[in-house]
């Protein structure tokens, strides 16, 4: 067999693209004639436009359009979502505003500079409505939302929570809430828009999911999908918000068609503050409750997440309170309530970030009630198999995670009581809290070719966000062919590629992975048959399991002296090329389990005890995702989302005006983001796991699981260093003041 | 009303080689090297200076370019990530990227690669601290940084390295 790529920490094969400045994103796709476009966004959240003065910024020289609700085409799909990512926009279709910021106009000019000067020129005038932005003045008016088709529902029940509850030694009730965020992915939402005629579209943008995007557009533009083509070879970071098609997608295709010209529509980091996503606000009350020994015996889970006027998203942050810990009497519920806000979506572990604060600061604070260590009270209520869907799990080495974490981080050195450890005026304080994230699988398909020059070429439609899917389909593709990595090339980002879904909730190295892999060991099984089948050659007459492949080069098991180039079988039987497609279905082996990857985080915080300031010193967390398929990748992910973590515990905060609804931390000075300064020295342990029901691959995705659990580890920290327990995040100074 | 449309001439270094191009009096120096110069190495990442992912070198100082109106780069000379290897052969820093997983969705990159090469030129023996402080004006929303200080550090052993075999040799 060739030495196995999959695993080993290989460079990035796009690195050299990245380092050198060349990696193509989708505002830098040279496409010629190209206009540039710019969105005017509302001055109120809620009321009607009176009047839009265009006037003046028509008389911008180099202005070829400017687009509103009194000129622009109907788009008849724009508030008719469908599929689980879509979302209703707001693409100039009538005088309503509905949030701070929603487009009102589209100026496209010849150059950025008159575009974006023409857009300050639009006059509008409103008639504003109050609008409201703060969750409790709405809370009465909570609802459950619907169940998504494949997700969970919103509510659970099982046991008799009440009955226990009457007979727990110790219990804790409190309220945690987070804070609206927003994904400030580092690369700004870019689409190029190109009418073809009236019926054709190539769309070059910065998504998550061009196959999702397809779908979305051509239905709302009525094209066939087959005439609409997404492209999107690099994408800089998206974390949920480029999982949706979003309003400037939509305008910037309608201002192609109106001016017969490819648009270039880049929004601006306030722009996305306004329309295109964040992570909704929650308010969380969370029961926990234990016998005298630790053991869990009731937990109570009800979420309130903000949503739009217009639309539904609900954060499930309650859904890993279901599966957590083995404890007989579980409820939980999810509502959501109406504001004049834009629409939330998913944002890194949507569900799990925000929920695992609740649940593990609740179990925190169990643990100090009854005076046993948090560490302890996990291991104590250690679920075996998963206690919602009653199944076993796929895989399960959490307890190695608990283990070889505490064993690197010294977690035995915790003295029990608050404030009670110190290096030199800081407060020294030690968090942990169990991380968990669903390992899902879609359905994928990806295309395998060998060429005659004996290198490969392998395709699928998929996305590379900056996760690493270009070289980890690489070493997996690689693998299944018998070739070496130099010799494979797989190209991704492109509708006229297989389908593969959306590159969110950690599923595509899962979903592609797989197909890549089949398809891969398909055109293997083909080439061996040929070598043994086909016209002469050294292999033939061999049975196909005499042979096996290496760097690229099939060879007898027997009489290793006996070999065959993928060239030379290729030469000899006449062929240019061999290539099979495969449409990879959902393992079936998932459905008799659960599958999620787990871990644990460990984090030292340092709080100076008169200023208030946190700073997280040390991280140790450990994972047990499934099969690593790259050592390298797969750190930064985890290091990059625990970093998320940091930002959800310490720093991030979307703020409104109350008065007026409108977002007033509109910018990377005002809404807050870890920097260099902010981050410790943070060790990864990467639990050996295998997994055979997963998925054909065996890994569990690493993308999410890095940021959940983090939040509550560093309150946890925090309230160990100072007696103080802080129950809304972000942790501010002022709140340990 | 201003007219945007009168251009103005602008003469400077880019990489090493001399451009002519007409730029609109606000031109932001970020928009001539992406849209007239075909440059896209430097990213616009808030268009404030907050997030240093459109740093260039202008004249050896590490500016953002988003802030820099273009006629103020006359006669200057200018080095983008473009210019940072040589032909074929990447920069110490950029290798060290590569190698250690410093570049990730690749959007905070040159900048963090250009923060890094200016610093190496002034401090080539930098510590943990100096690095942290050089790229203080560079965010991340990928990597956690951990990695891009692990890679200008690895860089650094690089260049002493080779600068201690080449005195060796001597």
């Amino acid at each position: 067999m060739t030495a196995s790529s999959v695993g080993k920490p290989l460079d990035r094969v796009d690195g050299r693209l990245k380092v050198t400045g060349t990696a193509t994103f989708s505002a830098e796709v040279a496409v010629a004639n190209v206009a540039h476009a710019v969105i005017v966004g509302a001055t109120i959240s809620k009321g009607k436009i009176t009047a839009l003065d265009v006037g003046e910024a028509q008389r911008v020289p180099g202005v070829v359009a400017v687009l509103t609700h009194l000129n622009a085409a109907k788009v008849p799909g724009a508030d008719k979502p469908t599929e689980m990512t879509d979302k209703v926009v707001q693409v100039l279709q009538n005088d309503a505003v509905l949030y701070d910021g929603q487009p009102i106009a589209l100026v496209v000019a010849d150059t950025l500079e008159h575009a974006s000067h023409a857009a300050s020129l639009v006059k509008a005038t409103y008639a504003a409505e109050a609008a409201i932005c703060e969750m409790d003045k709405e809370i009465g008016a909570g609802f459950a939302p619907k169940a998504a088709p494949g997700r969970p529902p919103p509510d659970s029940n099982r046991g008799d929570i009440d009955a226990a509850l009457a007979t727990a030694f110790a219990r804790v009730d409190a309220t945690y809430t987070t804070p609206c965020e927003n994904h400030n992915p580092l690369e700004m939402h870019a689409t190029i828009a190109v009418f073809q005629g009236e019926d054709h579209l190539t769309l070059y943008d910065a998504t998550q999911g061009i196959f999702g995007l397809r779908k979305r557009i051509s239905k709302a533009f009525d094209l066939k999908p087959e005439n609409v083509r997404v492209i999107s070879h690099f994408v800089g970071g998206g974390f949920g918000s480029k999982g949706s098609a979003w309003s400037h997608v939509f305008l910037a295709a309608m201002a192609s068609r109106a001016t017969g010209r490819a648009v270039k529509l880049s929004i601006t980091r306030q722009q996305m503050f306004a329309f295109v996503g964040y992570r909704p606000q929650t308010i969380q009350q969370v029961t926990a409750a234990a016998s005298k020994d630790g053991t869990l015996v009731a937990l109570r889970h009800e979420v309130t997440s903000a949503t739009s006027r217009f639309d539904t998203f609900a954060e499930p942050s309650a859904n890993v309170t279901r599966m957590l810990y083995a404890c007989p009497n579980v409820k939980t519920s999810h509502r959501l309530v109406r504001l004049d806000v834009a629409t939330p979506t998913f944002t890194r572990a949507p569900g799990e970030a925000s929920g695992s604060f609740a649940l593990e600061s609740a179990l925190d604070e169990l643990s100090y009630s009854l005076k046993m260590d948090p560490l302890a009270l996990r291991l104590k209520n250690y679920a075996e198999t998963d206690p919602d869907e009653k199944k076993p799990f796929s895989s399960k080495t959490l307890r190695d995670c608990y283990t070889q974490g505490a064993a690197k981080f010294g977690w035995s050195k915790r003295k029990p009581e608050p404030r009670s450890m110190r290096d030199g005026n800081w407060l020294v304080g030690f968090g942990m809290a169990t991380a968990t994230y669903p390992s899902r699988q879609s359905a994928a398909s990806a295309l395998a070719r060998v060429k005659k020059d004996g290198s490969a070429q392998v395709l699928a439609g998929s996305q590379d966000i900056g996760t690493g899917t270009y070289t980890i389909m690489t070493q997996i593709a690689a693998d299944a062919l018998g070739m070496s990595v130099e010799r494979v090339h797989f190209d991704l980002g492109d509708t006229t590629f297989p389908e593969t879904p959306v590159s969110g909730g950690s599923q595509t190295a899962s979903s592609v992975g797989s197909a890549v892999k089949r398809a891969g060991m398909a055109v293997r099984t083909k080439l061996i048959d040929l070598a043994v089948k086909g016209k002469g050659g050294p292999l033939n007459g061999m049975s196909a399991e005499q042979v096996d492949a290496e760097a690229g080069v099939l060879v007898s098991k027997q009489d290793r002296t006996k070999s065959d180039s993928y060239e030379a079988v290729l030469a000899r039987n006449g062929l240019d090329q061999i290539e099979e497609k495969i449409d990879e279905k959902e393992k079936a082996e998932r459905k008799d389990h659960s599958t999620h990857a787990f871990g644990a985080h460990f984090i030292e915080v340092k709080v100076d005890p008169d200023f208030g300031e946190v700073r997280v010193s040390r991280v140790v967390s450990a994972f047990a995702a499934g099969k690593i398929l790259n050592r390298k990748t797969a750190r930064s992910q985890f290091i990059g989302g625990i970093v998320w973590g940091l930002g959800l515990a310490l720093h991030e905060h979307t703020e409104r005006d109350p008065r007026t609804s409108r977002v007033v931390t509109k910018d990377l000075a005002d809404y807050h983001v870890p920097v260099h300064a902010d981050v410790p020295d943070m060790d990864i342990v990467m639990v050996d796991e295998v997994d055979p029901y997963v998925n054909e691959i065996g890994a569990k995705g690493v993308g999410e699981i890095g940021i959940v659990g983090v939040g509550a580890a560093i309150a946890n920290a925090v309230y160990h260093a100072t007696g103080k327990r802080v129950r809304s995040l972000p942790i501010t100074l002022d709140k340990l003041l | 009303m201003v007219d945007a449309s009168l251009k103005r001439p602008l003469s400077f270094d880019v990489n090493g080689k001399t451009v002519n191009v007409d730029v609109a009096p606000m031109a932001r120096l970020l928009d001539v090297l992406r849209e007239d110069l075909h440059l896209t190495g430097a990213k616009e990442g808030c268009g404030e200076g907050e997030c240093g992912a459109c740093a260039v070198i202008v004249d050896d100082k590490l500016v953002n370019s988003c802030l820099i109106p273009a006629l103020q780069a006359r006669g200057a000379s200018v080095r983008t990530i473009e210019g940072v290897a040589k032909g074929d052969v990447l920069h110490d820093v950029q290798k060290a990227f590569l190698t250690w997983g410093g570049a990730q969705c690749g959007i905070c990159t040159p900048g963090m690669v250009l923060a890094a090469v200016s610093l190496l030129e002034k401090n080539p023996k930098p510590t943990e601290q100096d690095v942290r402080v050089a790229l203080a004006g560079n965010l991340c929303r990928c990597t956690g940084y951990m990695k891009i200080f692990e890679s200008v550090l690895k860089a650094c052993e690089t260049a002493m390295a080779r600068e201690s075999a080449s005195e060796a040799a001597r």
